[in-house]
């Protein structure tokens, strides 16, 4: 009796899933020989592809639960992030590539044009995506000396010291704000070369001509400044988690033996620190790859590219060129690049710190 | 004898002296980096209470320096004697506003809503869809942290064109919500994983469902750790520029994009840019202030592991 209930039920289960299939199979369908122009009836835009598949997802959940029962109701866990996921990362990306091997100006009437992988030569003789893809170099670099500051700040915030909850909360602050609003309130503002503090102060150390964006290196430096300003609360945070969670007795054990504050860092809190300072600095430099508001908005890119972001630059190429099919060629070599520099990144983080332990 | 001691007086005071040099070092430096952080701050107040004089002069006192004025906030319609009049900036900057609460907060709660499930699945079940399994389905989630915004922003342009999505807020929460839900998965997983099982296997026990458990037992020990993810979201949801600016194109425009169409125009108005710069970044600022140890404490689970 119950086997025989539980057998129907599965199928139940079964059969709502094929259903809800066979429809959201059935609205796809509609639409694309709608778009193709073969038949008239279907919907105006494809919305409804989105509506039947959010219908076929909760199907899919309610016939996991039919047919498993509590390990379907487990499944309903996971399942939402899941199909979440593969509706609006994979499927716009494998869709990406299919974008890149065309020729698609949106602007334009003659709609996407299929173009041998033309975007992709055109690219690698494009010396502006390789100018933006070699400071980016310079963006990364740069992260080791946020982290530098970010690990004195948190040795500084362990010490002994008065209003610490002070001090950690003033220097969290800058994390909170917009990256727009700090393109302005810095960039454009205290940076200004005429009555900016930040210029006059310069002027005051002796640079008679402060004019911090004219320049290519001071502009890469001022754009670094303002992207790690707002960034090195982020690591410091990370960084002090984790020197909070060393063990004391291998420090005390250290200063008993009487090595002086320099050798204790060097060796034992700094090596101690290297798993937490490897997934700190991992993070920062996946956020650093992805730099491109504080420079859309206080350079554009200039002067003549210096500062350009791989994301800016693409920004920029879209909105003069408005061709989705050359923007989407460079984003997508631009993340096949960013996959193969983290992999051998974590290779020789997790060799290196194998050695050292 | 006394020679030695005399010694360790010395040895005692030369270390009490490094001690005190050192401290005087600590705070030396706390205290310009504290400088740091908060003078643009500082300065983007004060700017918003310049006269056009002051700005250029670079005064930066208020009071001995120079007189603070409403005149950025009047710009904006919100100075005290211009707050109770009609004023169309003011519609504009309060719709701005509402579209980027509406869409930070949507994405923040559908993140936390997705990710913390998710993430309370991976940590106590064992999963297997298909080839994969927990560890895997766990590195699928979090993989897409790398995934910059400039390879989805234009399919998403050409999507959202399609399914008519484009310039609305829930096309906006969708993204935002894909952007933050890595993080919030590898935050929820530390703080679920930090809470015993044997307290999931007793209420087994006791006659609730997996559900049952999580709704009832986990999520209220959990608590403090979704506050640090959703305010994590919030921060980065809030902030966002670069899909708001090419997704978006009057209706459903967030305030960073109205705070950024204002700088690129020629002759920039000091004082009303510093009055929209001070109200855009307010709000995050007010709720660092108050909510700043669950930010620090939920990010120091994340680092553990």
């Amino acid at each position: 009796m119950r086997g025989r209930a539980a057998a129907s039920r599965r199928q139940a289960g079964r059969a709502l899933i094929l259903v809800a299939s066979i429809a959201l199979v059935g609205v796809i369908l509609l639409q694309i020989l709608r778009a193709a122009g073969e038949i008239q009836v279907g919907f105006a835009n494809w919305r409804p592809v989105l509506y039947a598949y959010v219908v076929w997802a909760i199907a899919l959940g309610a016939g996991q639960v039919l047919m498993h029962g509590e390990r379907g109701r487990r499944a309903l866990f996971v399942l939402p992030a899941v199909l979440f996921t593969v509706a609006v990362v994979i499927f716009p990306t494998l869709f990406g590539f299919y974008i890149a091997s065309l020729d698609w100006n949106l602007s334009a009437t003659s709609g996407p044009r299929f173009n041998n992988f033309h975007n992709f030569v055109e690219l690698f003789n494009d010396p502006d995506y390789w100018n933006a893809l070699t400071n980016m170099l310079f963006y990364v670099v740069a992260v080791l000396v946020e982290y530098a500051i970010a690990f004195g700040l948190a040795l500084l915030l362990t010490a002994e010291i008065r209003a610490r909850k002070f001090f950690r909360l003033a220097f969290l602050l800058p994390f909170m704000l917009s990256p727009v609003a700090v393109s302005w309130m810095i960039g454009k503002s205290i940076f200004e070369y005429r009555f900016g503090p930040a210029s006059n102060f310069m002027r005051f150390l002796g640079w008679r001509t402060p004019a911090v964006f004219a320049h290519a290196w001071t502009a890469r430096i001022g754009i670094e400044v303002m992207a790690g300003w707002v960034a090195i609360p982020f690591i410091m945070i990370l960084l002090l988690a984790g020197l909070q969670a060393l063990p004391k007795e291998v420090q005390e054990a250290a200063q008993v033996d009487g090595a002086s504050a320099w050798q204790s860092f060097w060796r034992v809190t700094f090596p101690l620190m290297l798993p937490v300072s490897i997934t700190a600095l991992l993070i920062r430099i996946i956020f650093q790859l992805k730099l491109a508001d504080i420079v859309i908005n206080v350079t554009g890119g200039g002067p003549g590219g210096a500062t350009d972001t791989v994301s800016s630059y693409i920004y920029r190429v879209y909105s003069d060129r408005s061709n989705v099919g050359y923007g989407t060629a460079l984003a997508m070599f631009y993340l096949v690049m960013i996959i193969i520099f983290l992999t051998v990144m974590l290779r020789l983080a997790n060799r290196w710190t194998r050695n050292l332990t | 004898m006394a020679s030695v001691m005399s010694q360790g007086r010395t040895s005692a005071s030369r270390h009490h002296l490094r001690r005190t040099g050192g401290q005087f070092l600590v705070y030396a430096a706390l205290i310009t980096w504290t400088c740091v952080c908060l003078f643009p701050l500082f300065w983007t107040v004060t700017t918003s209470l310049k006269s056009a004089r002051d700005v250029t002069q670079g005064h930066l006192i208020p009071w001995i320096d120079f007189q603070p004025t409403w005149k950025g906030w009047r710009s904006l319609g919100l100075s005290p004697d211009t707050i109770f009049n009609l004023s169309d900036p003011r519609e504009e900057f309060l719709g701005r506003f509402a579209n980027s609460v509406i869409i930070a907060g949507g994405a923040s709660c559908l993140a936390l809503l997705l990710g913390s499930l998710a993430a309370y699945g991976l940590s106590r079940f064992r999963y297997k869809f298909g080839p994969m399994h927990n560890s895997d389905i766990l590195f699928f989630f979090i993989s897409q942290l790398i995934l910059p915004p400039v390879v989805l922003a234009l399919p998403f342009l050409v999507l959202y064109r399609e399914l008519d999505l484009l310039d609305t807020r829930f096309g906006l929460v969708l993204v935002y919500t894909l952007t933050v839900l890595p993080i919030v998965v590898w935050i929820m997983r530390d703080q679920f994983n930090a809470i015993p099982i044997e307290l999931d296997e007793a209420a087994l026990v006791d006659g609730l469902s997996a559900w049952g458990v999580f709704l009832r037992i986990v999520l209220p020990i959990a608590l403090p750790g979704m506050v640090a993810a959703f305010i994590l979201s919030l921060v980065l949801t809030w902030n966002e520029y670069f899909f708001a600016a090419l997704l978006t194109a009057s209706s459903a425009k967030t305030l960073p994009v109205m705070v950024a169409s204002q700088t690129g125009s020629q002759g920039i108005d000091w004082w009303s840019m510093a009055a929209l710069s001070t109200a855009a970044i307010a709000p995050l600022v007010i709720m660092g202030i108050l909510l700043e140890r669950y930010i620090v404490k939920g990010l120091a689970t994340g680092a553990g592991k």
